[in-house]
């Protein structure tokens, strides 16, 4: 830090910290894509104000502010209880409705959060994208940091609905952190996906909220992996575990309610296809990549 | 043999133009068997759009064509061109905004470019943290920025209100806290496209200054302008392009008289402008289909003496539609400054229509410039409402303003400015 500081101001153009440097090839781009890791560390600070930019902006100049991030899981929860709970009177694995829903809304809501800001990123930056030049790939994976705070105040609110139902944690909330990194990496792959194809066509824009909502009620949101089980068998449910994030809210609910034992077949599949999710999403992007300038 | 800092070798671009090829439909079962088709139409176009068959197709233009040069390390390098000629995609080549068709580009050194300030600039957020989101955006890290912030700030001018967020800015605030960012970027190859047109004059002189010292650093700096003159302030060295395709390489007033000589064809008093080579690429058939230039007699010529008016008679084929207060405009430069826009949009008060095979007539009276070659830079047409683009023509033609004794006093005026100074002295 001391060197930089003393270092003679007539030769400012010679900075190893900077981020071009070295020989710049410019070709038509041919074969199979690649992640240039380098480049996307080289730009890590761009990255890190992109994410900043994201969390400052958000609640500005909004009455609630920060409330907004328990307000939505927590608005859904009290529909969801309403509809599924009373009139619909779904199963719930033995724990109270609404504590059972919000549990699964709060990672929900991240993923849909991300999935939804990622597909419009692309286009809701365009002027970036035909001006300068960095790593594209910086655009969907914002989202998937900025909502992280979001999401974990959400979260800080589940305790409090704990105490009030009396249901206590089990010793598995250790894995919480492994069932949020599955559920970071299916946002990112899929909002990876949906945001190099909605450049192109802007159909994805539009039919992306039916997805997301057809999603929502494909995952066991508003429903306990148990009914799947017991109206289709075992084998049903560990291919509907390839969706990652039955893993997550399955998961989640295992691991703070005990509803069930921990489900670490499903969370096995859900980290495979999420990976898979994640690197195809990267690769495609980068595929797609090199049409943004010419048709955003 | 000095370093070779960018080498650029048979480069090509090419793109398709044209969303809209919308078929004639004129029955009720064509229409709607056309709109129910239009999904897989549109899937197609949309798919079109980045996909290339081989052979050449119609609506397919090359945007630069096997254009090479070197430029050696420590060089000024202006590239001319009229509009489309290939020099913005040229640099959004060379900045990686977009990949080339054909062809290889090596850059040797640190890149920046300035194809528009102000980049990621988010409203809500302050100057300050603009700063540093622009910084990284252009490619700095934060320790850099953290270094040159006060710097940055200083020659911003905008120190009082770092703090506030960007969207209280004046617009003028916004610029030069964004061009301050960009000029301190302290790269070693520099590409700059039409940035001088920002901010008041002092700090347009300001940043001509900031430009003028990074290319006398001894940094590679490859720059695109329309203004002529700046051209050959900043640089050796130019490049022509024209129609993608690089014409003149050499030095920079060689290329100007060159860019100027090529562009129109002489002097003239008149063009036909159906066929014109430098109409814009539309789906349109041509409206436009003259261009006459008269006197205060109204006699056809190319030469005005100082001071007198001159009409442009502009002549339009409109066939059988019926034009409600369209915009016409006539654009006039002086070697690539802009002197006056004549516009319908302010200069005509009330509405008219326009149809068939009609005429529209303009009287400028010019003020007193300076004598020298001036061009039509642009005559343009557009749809009065929706102010939709009808048609398109640019470098029109050229003229000349000549001298007269205008003071009596036998002198001749000074050619280096832009204007001869109407006015008097007196003594006591």
């Amino acid at each position: 830090m001391q060197k930089t500081l003393i270092r003679p101001v007539s030769s400012p153009g010679i900075d190893n910290t900077t981020v071009a440097i070295g020989k710049i090839v410019i070709e038509p781009p041919r074969g199979l894509p690649h992640i240039n890791w380098r480049e996307l560390l080289a730009y890590r600070d761009l990255f890190y104000f992109m994410v900043r930019r994201d969390i400052q902006v958000l609640y500005r100049q909004t009455v609630l502010g920060l409330a907004w991030a328990f307000l939505r899981p927590f608005i859904s929860m009290i529909l969801f209880t309403f509809i599924f709970g009373r009139v619909a009177r779904l199963n719930s694995d033995g724990v109270p409705y609404p504590l059972f829903s919000y549990t699964a809304l709060v990672p929900w809501t991240y993923f849909a959060t991300v999935v939804q800001t990622a597909t419009t990123s692309l286009i809701t930056n365009s002027n970036m994208l035909t001006k300068v030049y960095f790593p594209r790939l910086v655009f969907p994976l914002t989202p998937v940091f900025s909502k992280l705070p979001d999401f974990l105040l959400a979260l800080g609110l589940l305790p409090v609905f704990m105490v009030v139902y009396r249901v206590w944690p089990t010793p598995y909330v250790l894995v919480l952190p492994a069932l949020v990194v599955i559920m970071a990496a299916s946002a990112a792959g899929l909002g990876m996906w949906l945001a190099a194809l909605a450049v192109q066509y802007r159909d994805v824009n539009h039919a992306s909220q039916f997805l997301i909502q057809i999603l929502m009620f494909a995952a066991p949101v508003v429903w306990p992996v148990s009914l799947m089980t017991a109206h289709f068998g075992e084998t049903a449910r560990l291919l509907y575990g390839l969706y990652p994030m039955v893993a997550v809210i399955e998961g989640f609910r295992a691991a703070l309610l005990g509803t069930v034992p921990m489900p670490w077949d499903l969370i096995g599949i859900g980290a495979v296809s999420a990976s898979l999710l994640l690197v195809s999403g990267a690769y495609y992007f980068r595929h797609m990549e090199r049409r943004f300038a010419d048709v955003a | 043999m000095s370093r070779i800092a960018i080498e650029v070798e048979n480069l090509s671009k090419r793109y398709r133009i044209g969303l809209t090829q919308e078929e004639e439909q004129d029955t009720l079962g064509g229409a709607l068997l056309s709109w129910l088709k239009a999904p897989i139409t549109n899937f197609r176009r949309l798919q079109r759009l980045s996909r290339f068959d081989d052979g050449e197709e119609a609506d397919v233009i090359w945007a630069l064509r096997d254009v090479s040069f070197q430029v050696a390390e420590g060089e000024a390098v202006g590239i001319i061109g009229r509009n489309g000629a290939g020099k913005s995609t040229l640099l959004k080549i060379l900045t990686r905004i977009t990949p080339p068709t054909t062809g290889r580009a090596v850059l040797d050194g640190r890149v920046a470019s300035l194809l528009e300030v102000g980049t990621g600039f988010h409203p809500e957020l302050t100057g300050r943290e603009n700063v540093y989101l622009n910084g990284t955006v252009l490619g700095m890290t934060a320790r850099e920025i953290d270094r040159k912030f006060d710097e940055i700030v200083e020659f911003s001018g905008v120190a009082k209100f770092i703090d506030t967020p960007v969207k209280r800015y004046s617009s003028g605030m916004r610029v030069r806290l964004a061009f301050a960012v960009a000029a301190h970027l302290d790269p070693e190859i520099l590409l700059i496209d039409e940035v001088l047109a920002v901010g008041d004059a002092q700090f347009q002189r300001k940043c001509l200054g900031k430009m003028n010292e990074i290319a006398n650093e001894g940094r590679t700096v490859l720059f695109v302008s329309h203004n002529l003159p700046s051209i050959e302030a900043l640089c050796a060295r130019a490049f022509v392009l024209d129609e993608g395709r690089l014409v003149f390489s050499g030095g920079a007033r060689e290329a100007v008289s060159f860019y100027l000589n090529r562009q129109v064809f002489g002097l003239a008093s008149g063009v036909d402008l159906r066929h014109h080579p430098h109409r814009l690429p539309g789906d349109r058939e041509p409206i436009f289909t003259s261009l006459r230039l008269l006197n205060a007699d109204g006699l056809e010529t190319s030469s005005f003496a100082i001071g007198e008016p001159i009409t442009f008679e502009l002549r339009l084929d409109l066939g059988e539609a019926e034009l409600d207060t369209p915009l016409i405009t006539i654009a006039i430069e002086k070697r690539g400054i802009p002197i006056c826009a004549l516009t319908t949009r302010f200069m005509v008060a009330q509405r008219f229509t326009l149809t068939g095979q009609a005429m529209a007539r303009c009287t400028w009276r010019p003020g007193w410039l300076t004598p020298g070659e001036y061009t039509v830079s642009r005559v343009t047409l557009k749809a009065g409402a929706s102010a939709e683009r009808l048609d398109h023509i640019e470098e029109v033609l050229a003229f000349e303003i000549v001298e007269r004794d205008v003071y009596g006093s036998g002198k001749i005026a000074r050619k280096d400015t832009l204007l001869v100074p109407n006015g008097t002295w007196q003594f006591f």
